[in-house]
């Protein structure tokens, strides 16, 4: 009412407020038919949605974010339910190189702003789950990210268009019966169905999402948990002094994150459990089928583990107290104890129920049917131009690397929009030209700082592209390597002349659930045993021709890539530190050399100065450096010390030249310069 | 005899480095019925045949074998049949049960020997028995000590005796013995055991493995005295034997008085060493007994030869007392001065030890130098890493302050990172800068340590290093692309200080500026001033002709000089506008240089080849420049500064246009003692300076020398530079043409890995067990009995094209093949 007054008072222009108002609804009308269309969508407006969001916003795409909840990280509000996050925030490493810092910040997402880290949000090692809301708020308020909040997508279906870039546009339909057209979909929704096992009596059975988080519910009670995961341990830990015992039951063995190198396994954080079951307190750990279970409650309330296959036997119909109980025939059956509580902890799934069939996003990686299908390029694989980031795209690295988590997916969403960036808008994959005498250094720098390499280990790698006659090289960041065959087609970058590539990987058989870590003798020292490193190291492979699509698929069981035509291990390091000049440097130079057939060592001005005009052909560091008048002068105390180490000769002192004798042949033992090989008129004068 | 058995040994060895390159390459076992076979014997010709039942598939084993015995059976003259016994036609020797199947060796058809098929048991066996059974006056065998001793004294003073101890018969050294025996048997006794006690009563300590002694009874006169003994080190091959025998014929003691590059004996030959005690007149007799004593110790691992110093031609070293040359051609000698003989034995032992692995495995060569550093930047930095560098002196930059420090002030940024041994050697000359400038300059001279702050690297768009970079207020940065040194460095920092081009006001200004007032403090960093001359209208060129400036900045002082009397300059130094003026401050010159519509690239091109001098002093900072112009270069290298005469003869050819194919320089030794290096690469023997080169670097790389009796004069030089381009004159030299390799091989981590992944038979992966079994079968087939330490694998990726690897085995054999 009042604004109709102002209308009036004002007169004119409340006639083109009206008139602007019009066109609105017409406007709106209009697009029943033909909906807003956008070049990307995101769903969800978790870490992942927020960091795709970043990137498309960077790169001044036509973009928008749709988000259920009226805030950013809406699944942190609520979990983990203990709001502990068991991600590291280490805010002090001792180095200032930014990069590097991000190897051990797990919870920072990427952007430009230094502002935006997370240790400026939370002074603890594990934070609150708070934190993480809040920084998620501000992220995507700072960077100014477009969110459409309160936005619930309640259907996605595909319609053919053959203008579209993929040959299709995905229709959003939102809670309003809105519908979105877009031509990219990415699904950044995590996992957010929990998991139900279905068994007899899993009614009587609370979820991890809604049991009680307060202790003093537990006071002296038994309780059973199912799962193994970290949240199960999350929850034994926050009720462990206060219940009678928790046991603990799950289908497969406990896998501690330390000895599996992954971090979605059971964290040392949470592992109060594991060591009051060991010093004999009543906790125990159980293993068996879930599947194989039922529970029957009895007339007190309590609950009794049984077999399935006793319920199916006896009558249905019977008693609770009537059914066979494994202790019948078995009296020393583990859980014959009766429980107060069961809960289930055994994590969530993918929610697929948006998505129309049309779309043909199924489920069933290998290892369970919790995460959608998607390619090594995060791509579905049922339709073109629909992606999976975040935790949802976790089937790539399950139980391997971090492609599950902020501190991988944040490099892994970065890759999905390089490979957008080339397909849709011709711009290739970022990369650095640089001459070969830069190789040594662009690989040293690289494997000592670089964050995307460390967190997503073998999943991730940078590759090296060489230019003809190996003179130059290209070199590409963050490449997922399982679509190595297919680089030229995402990166736009052509690989016919050999490339390197170079990943970081743990020790062949070092992790694994049952694996002792920390054995006597882990560490390898020796640079001849580096292919031996147990901890994490770089891995230098060699190919002289891109692999085939069919040599990564059928790659040596173990390998993270395809059989190279040659391979170095740069060896293991206690500070993770690779810039030693003879343990690091030298025997990957060696590497370099040997696949590129050239000599890669630097030299001072003098010495190319010699070898221009002793020899026909100079070193690329010379032909790079000092042939462009950009050569290594040195100082006279640098100089000396080479002389001492009979690498440099010393030519001041006129008499040295009679005093040798006979001419010194070109390029002996430890001078510099080219090996000598044996002349073809040797054998005339045999 | 000799003659013809020597060329059977000839094609036995040749054989043996064939089996060893290409196991296939057998001949093929005949078969024939008994009646066949005895009509093809031939009286005379020794034959082994093996009768067997035409219808027994069984000891397919030995027949194998015995497949691999033909050839080189074949190539001793013994012929190889495999005898089917049939029904029709009985033989004595098809025997009367299947099993008592047998092998027989007849010379002519006289039955030698009969030998069970189950001591014929491999293609070693085999040859090793036939030819024990033939050579049975030749080689005797022996089982107790007193055997020896009859046997010794009998051939005192008439023939030496080759001893030899193998472990069985049959085995591969017994085979190697055999065949030595083939050969020398008529020129040595061959005395054969295979008791260990008797082996240990002359005094073997290792009695598990073979050995060869080598008594030297020949020389022997007095009958009492025992036979010298030598042992054979190496391990028992036929090659090795071989090797071992020949230096055993050889004199002991050589006196020589030729160059010890030019001496050649048998031992180079065999790819052993040479050790040559010098000797002196005065010392003669001593240094005999010396080079006897020597030689004795050193028989069948080096030649022993006596040098005469004094009727030598060859310059030795005076303190020197002993010569050391390597078998590997090409090695220059070494000039020892060892005063225990001792040490000459431990230097020739050392070597070998080398020289074996060598051997074995070529791609092998020096694998312990692996982890030595042989970069000459990384090594000269990580020695002086303990030296604490004044780094106060330059402003340390983080990514916070960069923005506060060198933006706000003109600014020279060093961005290097800590680890990289090119930035760190960079680095040191950085700082001997910052303390030449120390409170002089108004240029702020800071740091970044990539290594710390990689971001502000990356957004400074540095992606190597080092790279410096220059900042100044309300400019795009300029980076640095001059040699990376203090001198060259500071040059640019000094002419920074003036905007270029410098704009001149008034003729006389630009008076000024030409003879060098106007600038004084700079002259001494460019030697040359250009000033652009042009009318006030001429905008477009002297839009071009500032850019090209700008561009130049830091490199040369430019100047423009566009006022209305400009026709005052252009008259007074003879040039049409627009025009260049060069003041050449060194020499006092000015130059004109037309300047016609050219764009500012072309401008900085002219300007830079206006740089370039007629005969310049070459240095290691401007010999870049000079290469450019790919041409070949006529050296003058002095001691010191040049002959004012012999520049000018130069300066007079080049005028009369006679050097343009060249460029024509000088090199001061003092200044550049570099070309000490480049001398010594020239000249076999250094005649003395000055000395007169052409070095045609970027065609062929031969080098020609001014002859050094001729005098350094016009006309001499014209003739001989005619002559040069007429192809009249010879090189003295060609620079070797090899592209730069790996100086050494890496880790072959991947074989490293296949032979512990072939341990664990679970992983099948097909192409790495193929590699595996091919390179575990060289293995076998490179060394059959020697029992060495397994040298650390390596790789040469060239060398993994097996075929490759073969080439060169079959080379250096042939080469082996000649020696023999």
């Amino acid at each position: 009412m009042d604004l109709w007054a102002a209308a009036r008072l004002w007169g004119p222009p409340g006639l083109l407020l009206t008139w602007a108002l019009h066109l609105a609804l017409c406007l709106r009308s209009a697009q029943t038919s033909v909906p807003p269309s956008r070049d990307y969508c995101v769903l969800g407006a978790g870490p992942a949605g927020l960091q795709m969001a970043y990137f498309l916003q960077r790169a001044g795409r036509d973009y928008a974010v749709f988000e259920r909840a009226p805030r950013p990280g809406s699944f942190f509000t609520r979990y983990p339910r203990h709001r502990q996050l068991i991600s590291i925030n280490k805010r002090h490493t001792g180095k200032a190189n930014a990069e590097f810092n991000l190897r051990h910040d797990w919870n920072s997402l990427l952007s430009h702003d230094p502002r935006l880290l997370f240790r400026h949000y939370s002074r603890a090692y594990f934070p609150d789950a708070g934190d993480m809301v809040r920084y998620l708020g501000d992220f995507a308020q700072r960077l100014g990210l477009h969110v459409l909040y309160n936005t619930t997508i309640t259907h996605v279906t595909l319609h053919k268009a053959r203008q579209a870039w993929n040959g299709h546009y995905f229709i959003l339909t939102d809670q309003m019966g809105h519908t979105h057209q877009c031509s990219v979909l990415l699904v950044a929704t995590g996992l957010s169905v929990p998991n139900q096992v279905d068994f007899p009596g899993s009614e009587y059975v609370e979820g991890y999402e809604s049991v009680s988080v307060d202790p003093e519910d537990f006071e002296g009670q038994n309780v059973l948990i199912l799962g193994r995961g970290n949240s199960a341990f999350e929850t034994a830990e926050n009720i462990l002094g206060v219940t009678n015992f928790i046991h603990m039951l799950s289908r497969s063995r406990v896998r501690l994150s330390w000895a599996t190198h992954y971090v979605g396994d059971l964290r040392a954080i949470n592992n109060g459990l594991l060591d009051t079951y060991q010093l004999k307190s009543l906790d125990g750990l159980l293993e068996s089928d879930l599947t194989d279970l039922a529970i029957v409650k009895d007339r007190e309330g309590k609950f009794h583990v049984t077999l399935k296959f006793f319920l199916e036997e006896g009558n249905p119909s019977a008693d609770a107290d009537a059914v066979t109980l494994p202790q019948d025939d078995n009296d020393n059956f583990a859980m014959r104890v009766a429980y107060d509580r069961v809960i289930r902890c055994l994590g969530w799934n993918f929610d697929f129920s948006i998505f129309n069939k049309s779309l043909r996003l199924s489920s069933g990686g290998k290892f369970s049917k919790k995460y959608p299908l998607i390619k090594a390029s995060y791509e579905s694989k049922g339709s073109r131009g629909l992606f999976v980031l975040g935790t949802a795209s976790h089937s790539v690295d399950y139980r391997k690397s971090a492609g599950g988590f902020i501190h991988g997916f944040r490099y892994t969403v970065r890759a999905v929009h390089r490979l957008l960036e080339h397909r849709h808008h011709g711009v290739a994959w970022p990369s650095t030209e640089l001459p070969t005498s830069q190789l040594t250094s662009a690989i040293v720098r690289r494997v000592n700082e670089a964050s995307g390499l460390y967190q997503m280990f073998s999943v991730l790698a940078d590759v090296i592209l060489l230019k003809e006659n190996a003179m130059a090289f290209e070199y590409l960041e963050e490449f997922p390597v399982q679509m190595l065959a297919q680089l030229e087609t995402i990166t736009g970058r052509k690989a016919r002349h050999g490339l390197f590539v170079v990943n970081m990987e743990y020790g062949r058989n070092f992790s694994g659930p049952d694996k002792d870590v920390f054995f006597y003798d882990r560490s390898v020292g020796h640079t001849e045993d580096a292919w031996q490193s147990n901890f994490l190291h770089p891995v230098v492979y060699y190919y002289r021709h891109l692999p085939t699509e069919q040599e990564v698929r059928f790659r040596p069981a173990g390998w993270a890539l395809p059989r190279p035509t040659a391979i170095h291990h740069v060896v293991e390091d206690f500070l993770t530190d690779w810039t030693a000049p003879v343990g690091h440097i030298l025997p990957l130079r060696r590497f370099l050399e040997n696949c590129l057939d050239t000599d890669l060592r630097s030299f001072y001005a003098e010495s190319c100065f010699l070898f221009a005009l002793t020899h026909q052909k100079l070193p690329p560091f010379c032909q790079q450096g000092y042939l462009r008048a950009q050569g290594l002068v040195g100082t006279e105390s640098l100089r000396r010390h080479g002389v001492e180490s009979g690498l440099l000769r010393d030519y001041t002192t006129a008499d040295r030249l009679h005093e040798d004798g006979a001419r010194r042949p070109l390029g002996s033992s430890r001078a510099p310069g080219p090996p000598v090989r044996p002349p073809e008129s040797n054998k005339e004068e045999l | 005899m000799m003659s013809s058995s020597f060329n059977l040994f000839r094609v036995g060895i040749s054989f043996v480095m064939m089996c060893i390159f290409c196991k296939s390459a057998v001949g093929s076992l005949s078969e024939l019925s008994p009646q066949k076979y005895f009509s093809t014997l031939q009286p005379g010709k020794a034959s082994l045949a093996y009768f067997c039942q035409a219808d027994s598939p069984r000891n397919s084993v030995f027949l194998e074998e015995l497949n691999e015995a033909v050839k080189p059976l074949q190539d001793y003259g013994i012929s190889v049949a495999k005898v089917n016994c049939v029904k029709e036609e009985t033989s004595r020797y098809c025997g009367k049960e299947k099993d008592s199947m047998k092998a027989y060796l007849f010379r002519g058809n006289i039955l030698l020997r009969e030998f069970p098929p189950d001591t014929l048991f491999d293609v070693n066996a085999i040859v090793a028995h036939v030819l024990f059974a033939l050579l049975f006056n030749e080689v005797k065998y022996i089982s107790t000590l007193e055997d020896l001793q009859n046997i010794e004294s009998a051939l005192k003073g008439k023939a030496s005796i080759a001893f030899s101890y193998v472990r069985a018969i049959g085995t591969p050294e017994h085979r190697a013995v055999m065949e030595a025996a083939f050969v020398y048997g008529t020129t040595y006794q061959f005395v054969l055991t295979t008791e260990t006690a008797l082996l240990e009563s002359i005094g073997t300590e290792d009695i598990k493995n073979a050995h060869l002694y080598f008594f030297h009874c020949k020389q022997v006169l007095d009958l009492t005295e025992q036979c010298r003994r030598t042992l054979m080190e190496p391990p028992l091959t036929t090659l090795n034997i071989h090797r071992f025998i020949k230096t055993m014929e050889a004199p002991l003691l050589t006196e020589v008085a030729e160059d010890p590059q030019q001496v050649s004996t048998v031992h180079l030959q065999l790819g052993l060493p040479l050790v040559f005690i010098v000797s002196q007149q005065a010392t003669y007799e001593a240094d005999r007994r010396t080079a006897e004593w020597v030689a004795w110790r050193l028989l069948g691992k080096a030649g022993v030869l006596l040098l005469l110093r004094d009727s030598s031609e060859v310059d030795i070293p005076q303190h020197a007392n002993v010569v050391f040359r390597r078998a590997e051609e090409g090695v220059p000698v070494e000039f020892l001065v060892l005063h225990d003989v001792d040490l000459i034995i431990s230097r020739v032992e050392s070597n070998m030890h080398i020289e074996e692995i060598q051997e074995d495995e070529d791609e092998d060569m020096a694998s312990p130098d692996m982890d030595i550093q042989d970069d000459e930047v990384a090594e000269t930095v990580y020695r002086d890493r303990k030296r604490r560098l004044p780094l106060e002196l330059t402003v340390e930059v983080t990514e916070e302050t960069f923005n506060t420090t060198v933006v706000a002030s003109d600014s020279i940024v060093l961005f290097y990172a800590g680890w990289q041994a090119v930035s760190m050697a960079f680095l040191q000359s950085y700082i001997d800068l910052a303390i030449k400038l120390k409170g002089t300059s108004t240029m702020l001279l800071a740091r970044v340590n990539c290594a710390d702050w990689s971001d502000l690297c990356t957004k400074q768009n540095v992606t190597e290093f080092p790279v410096v970079k220059m900042y100044k207020e309300g400019e795009t940065p300029v980076s640095y692309t001059g040699m990376l040194g203090t001198e060259d460095l500071l040059k640019f920092i000094q002419l920074n200080r003036i905007s270029c081009p410098v704009n001149i006001t008034s003729v006389q200004e630009a008076e000024e500026y030409l003879n060098g007032e106007l600038h004084k403090d700079l002259i001494s960093y460019s030697s040359v001033s250009v000033l652009g001359l042009f009318s006030p209208n001429m905008t477009t060129v002297k839009e071009d002709f500032t850019e090209a400036g700008n561009c130049l900045k830091g490199y040369v002082i430019t100047g423009i000089y566009s006022e209305e009397d400009v026709l005052i300059l252009s008259n007074k130094y003879a040039a049409t506008l627009p025009a260049l003026l060069l003041a050449r401050h060194k020499e006092g010159k000015i130059e004109s240089i037309p300047l016609a519509n050219s764009p500012a690239q072309d401008i900085v091109q002219i300007i830079t080849n206006a740089l370039l001098e007629t005969f310049p002093e070459i240095t290691v900072e401007n010999l870049p420049i000079y290469l450019r112009l790919q041409k070949p270069l006529l050296i003058l290298f002095s001691e010191g500064s040049i002959n004012p005469q012999y520049k000018k003869a130069m300066l007079k050819l080049a005028k009369d246009k006679h050097l343009d194919s060249l460029i024509p320089c000088w090199l001061n030794l003092q200044n550049t003692p570099a070309g000490r290096g480049i001398l010594q690469a020239y000249f076999d023997a250094l005649p003395p300076l000055p000395l007169i080169v052409v070095v045609n670097l970027h065609s062929g790389g031969q080098v020609f020398a001014f002859p050094s009796d001729q005098a350094i004069k016009e006309q001499n030089l014209l003739l001989w530079l005619k002559k040069l381009e007429a192809g009249l004159e010879s090189h003295i030299t060609v620079l070797p043409a090899q592209e730069w390799k790996p100086p050494l091989p890496a880790y072959d981590f991947l074989s490293m890995m296949d032979a512990a992944a072939s341990h664990h038979p679970t992983r099948k992966d097909p192409e790495c067990t193929k590699e595996t079994d091919a390179s575990e079968k060289d293995k076998k087939q490179e060394d059959k009995s020697a029992i060495r330490k397994e040298p650390i694998e390596t790789l040469r990726i060239k060398h993994w094209n097996r075929s490759n690897w073969f080439k060169e085995g079959g080379k250096s054999f042939t080469h082996d093949n000649k020696e023999l």
